[in-house]
């Protein structure tokens, strides 16, 4: 266990920002803290590396505390959302930096500058000034400079924030990759869940100042622990109902709902893709009327409405799949849940009011 | 507004006459408002929609540069008229007599006394208020202006009261044997004061501009604080920091009220340049008043290209910067 985070709360003023975090990053991994902004996954980034103090709690490595640690003493790596680059250094200087506040030997800091701009393909680049740079090329540059000293963790906030979208993508797969060879413990804050699936090995998502849930891409996304993560990560439909005796109800279906409490309101979440339309009916299907259908490219979007369940419901359907059905505005149509979320409590409601905030 | 509208409301009317012209040309119909009001056709559509009309455009510049003229331009050019008009052999002698020569050796002493120290003291203030949250910042911000609110006769006027013969402190560093009001240390003092907003004044916008980014990136790679401000903070304002330089060197050496209530114009002892170029006049010396005088002239050109060139380096910095 490389570094854990113990019990960390934060405010600023009057605002808490951090309330009771606790998670411990792994080594060798790539974590990603994901959330909607003012979630505080920068606020905890931020205490990883020195910059901000908990006001409770602890950071611990290796089993010793490093909440006293500056920033200076703590040898973490952080790229910044806007490169933070030093704008009156060359790249070659900017990477070297941190080798020589540390006043490393001059041959030592020349071999590692080279190393580094090598690791992130820029050489021959050593010699210019960060605004002769592109985007990517100025983040990769920032990349270098946090990784010349070998720090114990490479933090990065937002570091594709400001890239346009074509380049924060090959960037993505490019630390992906360089992520698998050097395997340095990472942790990467983002609002964008398809960036985090695809760069992390592991997901945390934050809101409101505590974490809602931790696991794999895959996990977080297929049993969501709770009704913001059902929200967050992609469209949703929300249905009302009720639940008894491991059921859940809404209006006239039925769906089983184990671990739930005894009698209490609920809400049903269906992804639209998990969400089947047919022309006839079928067990547990309930009538819908076609509003408006939407072509994505591969996939269709079918927007429609079926009271008393919902007046704006969603599916996702393949394209192949909606010319056989030859749905058009006013089609009547019939729609079974292939597989149902249910979260009990009020819980659901305020989360889900949260969420909607995005 | 009417004049704006009426544009469209003729194309319209125009249009439904005659539907194969396009909007653009029956607006130009005679039958539009005066051109001056409103210039159709293709002209019209480069000008930007907040430039004025142009007679008002012209209006405007030439009140400015008669105005400039007036009372800037023709002032400059008799000074230097009247310095050069007995020929430079005379203009020489001026500058280069003794008094005349001290007066100039005691102003350079001042701001090179004053500028470092208003230098430092405005690096330090710009540090602690765009880098810190503090209480009483703001109220810090305000006080940094207070030497540009006052007139400078106070200025003067606080270094007796403190330190004249019937000041608070007067009595004892009198009986320590210093000499401060009347005396060149009193002059040093109401010079610092006078000119003491021009570097912090420069570059607390710049500093709040650029943010901390760069400081908290040298910190975590593990730069000290002396580090982070000889390696990162003072290359990034460099040319801010000199722009505020000038412009407090050049108050410094041209200050005349703060240092005349304080100086007690002993000629050749606590005269500066400013005060040399009054006692001259007073005294009917008029071409020799008026060669020193240029000389405070010619700092004015240098401080006004200097400060120039530092603007120019200022500005590119930030346009590169501007987007990050």
């Amino acid at each position: 266990m490389s570094i854990e985070i113990r019990g960390v709360s934060k405010a600023f003023g009057a605002q808490p920002v951090l309330r009771d975090v606790s998670l411990s990053l792994l080594n060798g991994e790539l974590t990603a803290l994901l959330g909607p902004s003012g979630c505080g996954k920068t606020t905890l980034l931020r205490i990883l590396a020195g910059l901000e103090f908990p006001d409770a709690g602890e950071v611990v490595h290796e089993g010793e505390s490093i909440n006293g640690r500056s920033a200076r003493e703590r040898n973490v790596g952080l790229v910044f959302q806007h490169y933070a680059l030093f704008r009156h250094l060359t790249v070659g200087d900017n990477v070297a930096f941190a080798l020589r506040v540390r006043r490393r030997p001059r041959r030592e800091v020349e071999e590692r500058v080279r190393e580094l701009l090598a690791l992130v393909q820029l050489e021959g680049l050593a010699r210019r000034y960060p605004h002769q740079l592109s985007g990517g090329q100025r983040q990769r540059v920032a990349l270098a400079r946090a990784l010349a000293t070998q720090p114990r963790v490479l933090l990065l906030d937002e570091p594709f924030g400001a890239l346009d979208a074509r380049v924060r993508q090959e960037l993505r797969r490019w630390l992906r990759r360089l992520h698998d060879d050097l395997h340095v413990t990472s942790v990467f804050v983002t609002h964008d869940q398809e960036e985090a699936f695809e760069v992390a090995d592991r997901v945390v998502l934050m809101n409101a100042g505590r974490i809602e849930q931790v696991g794999t891409p895959a996990r977080v996304f297929e049993e969501p622990a709770s009704p913001f993560v059902m929200r967050f990560l992609g469209a949703v439909n929300v249905f009302r109902g009720r639940v008894d005796a491991g059921r859940a109800f809404v209006g006239d279906l039925e769906f089983s709902a184990p671990a739930t409490a005894e009698r209490s309101p609920a809400h049903v979440f269906v992804r639209p893709h998990e969400l089947e339309i047919s022309l006839s009916p079928t067990p547990g299907s309930f009538v819908a009327r076609v509003e408006r259908v939407v072509t994505l490219g591969s996939a269709v979007r079918v927007e429609l409405a079926a009271p008393p369940y919902g007046e704006r419901i969603e599916a996702e359907i393949d394209e192949r799949r909606s010319r056989t059905l030859a749905l058009a505005p006013g089609t009547q149509v019939h729609l079974s849940p292939r597989r149902v979320r249910v979260f009990a409590g009020r819980q659901a409601e305020e989360d889900s009011l949260t969420a909607s905030h995005l | 507004m009417t004049v704006s509208l009426a544009p469209t409301a003729v194309a319209r009317s125009a249009g439904e006459r005659q539907e194969d012209v396009p909007p653009e040309a029956t607006a130009a119909s005679p039958t539009g408002p005066s051109p001056a009001a409103s210039p159709p056709g293709s002209a019209a559509r480069f000008r930007l929609a907040t430039e004025d009309p142009p007679w008002v455009r012209r209006l405007l510049v030439s009140v400015a540069l008669l105005f400039l003229a007036a009372f800037l331009l023709v002032p400059a050019a008799a000074v230097v008229w009247e310095a050069f008009r007995g020929g430079i052999h005379l203009w020489w002698k001026a500058v280069t007599e003794p008094d005349a020569l001290a007066a100039i050796r005691l102003t350079l002493l001042v701001a090179a006394i004053s500028v470092p120290l208003n230098t430092l003291f405005g690096v330090a203030a710009a540090w602690s208020i765009t880098r810190f949250r503090f209480r009483g910042k703001n109220l810090l911000l305000s006080l940094v202006d207070l030497p540009f609110g006052v007139s400078p006769v106070i200025a003067g006027m606080l270094v007796i009261l403190l330190f004249g013969s019937r000041g608070v402190l007067g009595p004892w560093v009198l009986a320590h044997d210093v000499r401060i009001a009347f005396a060149v240390p009193g002059i040093v003092l109401a010079t610092v004061f006078v000119t003491f907003p021009f570097v912090a004044r420069e570059l607390v916008p710049f500093m709040q501009a650029q943010g901390t980014e760069e400081e908290e990136a040298a910190l975590v790679l593990g730069a000290s604080g002396w580090q982070i401000l000889t390696r990162v903070t003072l290359p990034n304002v460099r040319w801010s920091l000199l722009y505020g330089v000038i412009l407090c060197n050049a108050r410094a050496m041209g200050e005349f009220g703060a240092v005349s209530v304080v100086s007690g114009h002993v000629r050749g002892l606590t005269n500066t340049v400013p005060l040399h170029v009054e006692i001259l006049y007073d005294e009917y010396a008029f071409r020799a008043s008026f060669a020193v005088a240029s000389l405070l002239f010619l700092l004015a050109v240098v401080t006004l290209v200097a400060k120039q060139v530092t603007e120019w380096k200022v500005r590119a910095e930030s346009e590169t910067w501007g987007g990050r």
